[in-house]
């Protein structure tokens, strides 16, 4: 009908009626667009921006580059296989001593000591010595003032300093380094923790993702078949805890798990134990208080795929002569699977990025990945070392939200 | 499912047995705000049970104390001028979203709720850069822009559920009536998606209200809002008065609850879904 109104009407203004339409319908797109681009524009520029610029700096450092320009330009041309030459420590000699003018000394000396241990506290000894050093044998000169001159591994480092990028952070975080010849080495034992860490995160989320759908999956069977009145009323005790926040509930369950707590009050005068149970600061604790707070995360899914079950199925399975547990088993769970799947990945993905739950009901075995980035950030102040494990993170979580997506779609995220 | 005349016994025990697991799981989630609540009211400084006596002491405290006042007030008024920013962006974004055609809705969708789904830490660190860098570290600014972007994807999702069961021949209709599009906008569409705005506005402010991991990191001694306040007090000891910070902030949760709730089914009624 369309196509021939445009070919008789035409239009009263000789524009033909459909490049009338089309332009009708590409100012509306515009439109729809002009509304969405304020918030667009926003995420990009106060959330992914930054965290663009936090993930480049886990493979970027120009610390070395920028501070000792010399050595490491002169370093270019160095083959890695014996000491540098004459030139080499001449130029060290000279980036020594404007660090030590520029007071730059310690941010060189703590760029090295990531890499070498020990090493930085010893540039900085020289550093001070350097004006002692005069023209003629620098070599000579500057292995009489420390011996960490002579070898090998310092002018290593010093050389991969000529780029800016480093593969050094990425490296550590999955209990890598690099060896005095520039190869990739494992770790030594004290340095080693991040596998730990990061099976231990995922050891954690699992085990978490585990409990909620024990938990949540009869409750939600029990929701999706009571009549709506008493199903109402027993969804008001899943959703009320949902949005308290998860830093009261922490709180809420150190008291009700600490030593002299509730629970082992309770424990104790049912004579369950003699004395209290450690509940809390460790993976009891950390499990316990997560669980709470991701069981409606993964109850929820599961819950709206449910309701859309008809029970026909079962009961024709019933008639059939499928016994109850066949029935159930063979005809109503795979139905609920979707659910389950969403649910599931859900809590795996938010439980990844825990932080408060464990830092507070947790002890120093149970703190997850973003303790690290935390810690290396205010603490350590190495924020290479930060970038590098959020970097990981996020690539796991980023991953796991894409698969997200194609399965469950981002439309269905629903809240409470 | 009830239980039917020809059960079979095993069919039976099955179905109390399914009873009390739930009830177990119910218990096990209302547990906290019904153990937390009433020891707030301890009249000792104890979390056990029984209580020598009920005192409103730790209330008086927190409502009292200087440093928990000016906390709360920081709080309230970060989170009042992020529901009013998060609730007119999201809901901006939700009315294009939802026109018809919107190209690579999908892919545009999926970034504006990213915020919920990236680990907090890595957010608050990446943030806490940029901040440094642009100078907005430790300011009433900062603070309020990194948590409108927290919030905003609740805003996102409650008005869009809404535009969902939107009939958009009811804005046709208004503007072959002659109205013009701002007036299409107050007169037709705001009245019908008010519900969804509201309960974004309020699940935009509880997520503010209780946002802790990106203040510690953005804001200064000078902003410090109410839950970053609760979590220094709990790395130390566990305090009375931060249990009754507790109560509070969860009663203050159940009202926000109850509003949404009774908003939904008022919506609900008003469009004849049930």
């Amino acid at each position: 009908m369309a196509t021939v109104a445009v070919q008789v009407a035409g239009g009263s203004d000789g524009i033909p009626l459909r490049l009338k339409l089309q332009r009708v319908e590409h100012r509306r797109t515009l439109g729809a667009f002009t509304l969405v681009l304020p918030v667009v524009l926003f995420v990009l520029i106060a959330f992914v921006w930054p965290i663009g610029r936090m993930m480049f700096n886990a493979i970027h450092d120009d610390t070395l580059l920028t501070l000792m320009p010399r050595t490491t330009s002169a370093l270019s041309a160095w083959d890695g296989k014996d000491l540098p030459n004459e030139g080499a420590y001449a130029a060290l000699v000279e980036d020594l001593k404007q660090s030590w003018a520029q007071k730059t000394t310690g941010v060189i000396a703590k760029r090295i000591n990531y890499e070498l241990p020990g090493a930085g506290g010893q540039l900085t000894f020289s550093a001070r010595k350097v004006s002692t050093v005069s023209a003629g044998s620098y070599k000579a000169a500057l292995i009489e003032v420390n011996p960490l001159w002579g070898q090998h591994d310092i002018w290593s480092v010093l050389k991969r300093g000529h780029s800016a990028y480093t593969g050094y952070y990425l490296l550590r975080s999955i209990d890598y380094q690099y060896g005095a010849e520039g190869q990739i080495v494992a770790s030594p034992p004290q340095n080693a923790i991040f596998r730990d860490v990061f099976l231990r995160t995922f050891g954690i989320s699992l085990g978490v993702t585990a409990a909620t759908l024990l938990l949540g999956f009869p409750v939600a069977y029990l929701l999706a078949t009571l009549p709506a009145r008493t199903s109402n009323l027993l969804m008001i005790m899943v959703v009320l805890p949902f949005w308290t926040s998860a830093l009261v509930r922490t709180a809420a369950w150190g008291v009700l798990l600490q030593d002299h707590g509730v629970i082992n009050d309770v424990l104790i005068g049912l004579h369950i134990i003699s004395r209290p149970a450690e509940l809390i600061f460790n993976r009891v604790g950390t499990v316990v208080a997560m669980t709470h707070i991701q069981l409606p995360f993964t109850l929820l899914p599961i819950y709206s795929v449910m309701k859309t079950i008809s029970p026909s199925y079962v009961r024709a399975a019933r008639s059939l002569g499928a016994g109850p547990f066949y029935a159930f088993w063979k005809v109503y769970f795979p139905q609920t699977l979707p659910g389950v799947a969403a649910g599931c990945l859900l809590t795996f993905i938010l439980c990844l990025g825990y932080y408060i739950t464990p830092a507070l009901v947790g002890g120093p075995a149970d703190q997850m990945v973003s303790y690290f980035v935390a810690h290396y950030t205010n603490e350590d102040l190495n924020w290479g070392m930060a970038s590098a494990l959020g970097a990981i993170l996020l690539a796991a979580t980023l991953l796991l939200y894409y698969v997200y997506n194609k399965l469950v779609g981002v439309d269905r995220l629903k809240m409470g | 499912m009830a239980t039917f005349a020809y059960a079979s016994l095993t069919e039976k025990s099955w179905y109390y047995l399914h009873r009390l697991i739930c009830g177990a799981v119910l218990l096990f989630l209302i547990a906290p705000i019904l153990v937390i609540i009433p020891l707030s009211f301890n009249s000792a400084p104890f979390f056990t049970y029984p209580m020598p006596g009920l005192s409103l002491r730790w209330y008086h405290e927190f409502f009292l104390t200087d440093s928990w006042q000016r906390a709360l007030y920081n709080s309230i008024f970060v989170a009042v001028l992020v529901t009013l920013l998060s609730t007119v962006l999201g809901t901006l974004a939700a009315l294009g979203l939802s026109r018809p055609n919107f190209p690579w809705r999908a892919a545009v969708m999926s970034l504006l709720i990213s915020p919920m789904i990236v680990p907090v830490v890595i957010t608050a660190v990446a943030v806490y850069f940029f901040y440094a860098n642009i100078g907005l570290l430790n300011s009433y600014t900062g603070l309020i822009l990194a948590h409108t972007m927290g919030a905003t994807p609740f805003v996102v999702i409650a008005v869009t559920a809404t535009l969902m069961g939107f009939d958009h021949s009811l804005s046709r209709a208004a503007a072959g009536l002659g109205a013009p599009p701002i007036t299409v906008f107050f007169k037709v569409i705001l009245p019908l998606i008010l519900p969804g705005m509201v309960s974004g506005a309020l699940f935009a402010f509880l997520a503010s209200f209780d946002e802790v991991v990106i203040a510690l990191f953005v804001a200064s001694p000078e902003q410090r809002t109410l839950p970053m306040v609760m979590f220094s007090g709990l790395r130390e000891q566990y305090s009375p008065t931060i249990i009754a910070a507790a109560s509070v902030l969860m009663l203050f949760s159940i009202l926000v609850l109850t509003t949404i709730e009774l908003l939904r089914r008022r919506s609900e009624r008003l469009r004849g879904i049930t």
